[in-house]
């Protein structure tokens, strides 16, 4: 049953509390969900279906899944389905995470290890 | 396929592919009422794999009774789940 | 994960202390940048590089989704409690009907279910967490926990029990689970002694929770 009933379809399955918890979403996650609404648009193909993105948390790892936030999980997923369809190369997405960070650091800003 | 009406009874189907579908596992092989047809839409089996050239499916909600789902629920005879389901999932009940 | 590796200080220093000399953003200055959030940001920059969009049209999608709040629900419902053949054209046809007030439900046809002395409805997406974003905004990370995704739909008057939500016992419950192409939302009841109250008025009395379906209005 582990098995066949994969782990994002999680209906019915045991559970704690509902803690009800919320958070101020960060910029990044603006500009994530932002992302994947202009690749979902017609007029950009469109770039991304949000069952493409879908399947591509549902293939993470449940370990994984659990892992990241909703949001993480989302980027994770949309930078997946750009790499297959060749928006943009693994080389090309390694150097400009390495950017980001330099850009960051430049700034005086801490980057998280991992 | 068939084209269902609200009213209907219908039985989803028992099956466990490993790709992408959009029909709950809890809800699986399990009879139900049809609560309304949706509409059509693409088929999300297939969107998720990229391909968008086929014809639509029928989109159906589908009204399923808390106790015929969970064999222990506590509740009323009434509570119910309602859930989208595609009518490649559905067939008539017997 | 931040959460795992959270502030690695290598030295201390305080919250008034400046590096750069720039004004200060009091909600990021302090953190450090995730492994997730990089790539958030490198890849709308390769995006962008690659002319799919431009910075212009990343910045209007943010303003656009950050303008989506509850209160757009809010106003729609105290509408269809004060308007009852604006009701009846909501729970038929959502999507139209809140256009009808000026609003974007966005692309995915808009659901209403109203609550009654007989039923009370509650909103979950078991697969994903799908939600009205486009009318009510980014959902909050309850909706999206497995706590509450795993639960509400199998025990849905004990979670409501923990939102502080007593069902009547004669009161049905009906869960919809948002599996496909719809999103939901709920219509709650119209608060009892809420008689003499403007549409404005009754508009501060609806909130988000309410239209999940998790809690009832109440009438302050």
């Amino acid at each position: 049953m582990t098995t066949e009933r994969r782990y994002h379809d999680m209906g019915g399955l045991p559970a704690g509390p509902v803690e009800r918890t919320e958070h101020e979403f960060e910029p990044w996650e603006h500009k994530t969900d932002a992302i994947v609404r202009l690749l979902s648009e017609p007029g950009r193909g469109p770039l991304l279906r949000v069952d493409e993105m879908r399947r591509a948390i549902e293939e993470m790892g449940g370990n994984i899944y659990d892992e990241l936030t909703y949001y993480e999980r989302w980027i994770a997923a949309t930078t997946n389905v750009m790499l297959e369809k060749g928006v943009f190369s693994v080389d090309e997405l390694g150097k400009a995470i390495e950017a980001v960070r330099a850009k960051q650091r430049a700034a005086g800003g801490e980057v998280a290890e991992g | 396929m068939s084209d269902f009406q609200p009213g209907d009874t219908v039985k989803v189907g028992t099956r466990f592919p490993i790709g992408h579908v959009r029909t709950p596992y809890y809800c699986r092989g399990l009879t139900g009422e049809v609560e309304r047809r949706v509409g059509t839409f693409k088929n999300p089996e297939e969107l998720a794999y990229g391909r968008a050239d086929h014809e639509p499916l029928t989109l159906y909600r589908v009204r399923f009774r808390q106790k015929d789902i969970w064999p222990d629920y506590k509740g009323l005879d009434a509570d119910t789940v309602d859930i989208e389901l595609f009518e490649n999932w559905l067939e008539p009940a017997a | 994960m931040s959460t795992e590796h959270p502030h690695n200080h290598s030295h201390d220093h305080g919250h008034d202390h400046d590096h750069s000399g720039a004004p200060k953003q009091p909600d990021t200055e302090d953190r450090a940048l995730t492994y997730h959030a990089a790539m958030a940001d490198a890849v709308a920059d390769l995006l962008i590089a690659k002319g799919v969009f431009n910075a212009d049209e990343l910045r209007a999608k943010i303003e656009t989704m950050q303008s989506r709040t509850p209160a757009l629900g809010a106003k729609v419902v105290a509408r269809a409690w004060v308007d009852d053949g604006f009701k009846q054209r909501l729970i038929q046809d959502g999507s139209s009907a809140v256009a009808e007030l000026g609003l974007d439900p966005g692309p995915a046809p808009l659901t209403v279910v109203e609550n009654t002395a007989e039923t009370h409805n509650v909103i979950v997406c078991t697969l994903c967490s799908c939600y009205p974003v486009f009318l009510l905004g980014k959902s909050p990370d309850w909706y999206k926990s497995r706590e509450y995704r795993s639960r509400v739909v199998r025990e849905p008057r004990t979670v409501l029990a923990e939102f502080g939500t007593d069902i009547a016992e004669d009161q049905a419950v009906r869960v919809h689970d948002s599996t496909a192409d719809l999103r939901y939302m709920v219509l709650p009841c119209r608060p009892e002694g809420t008689e003499n109250l403007s549409e404005s008025e009754l508009t501060t009395l609806v909130t988000r929770d309410s239209l999940i379906g998790v809690i009832e209005c109440k009438s302050e």
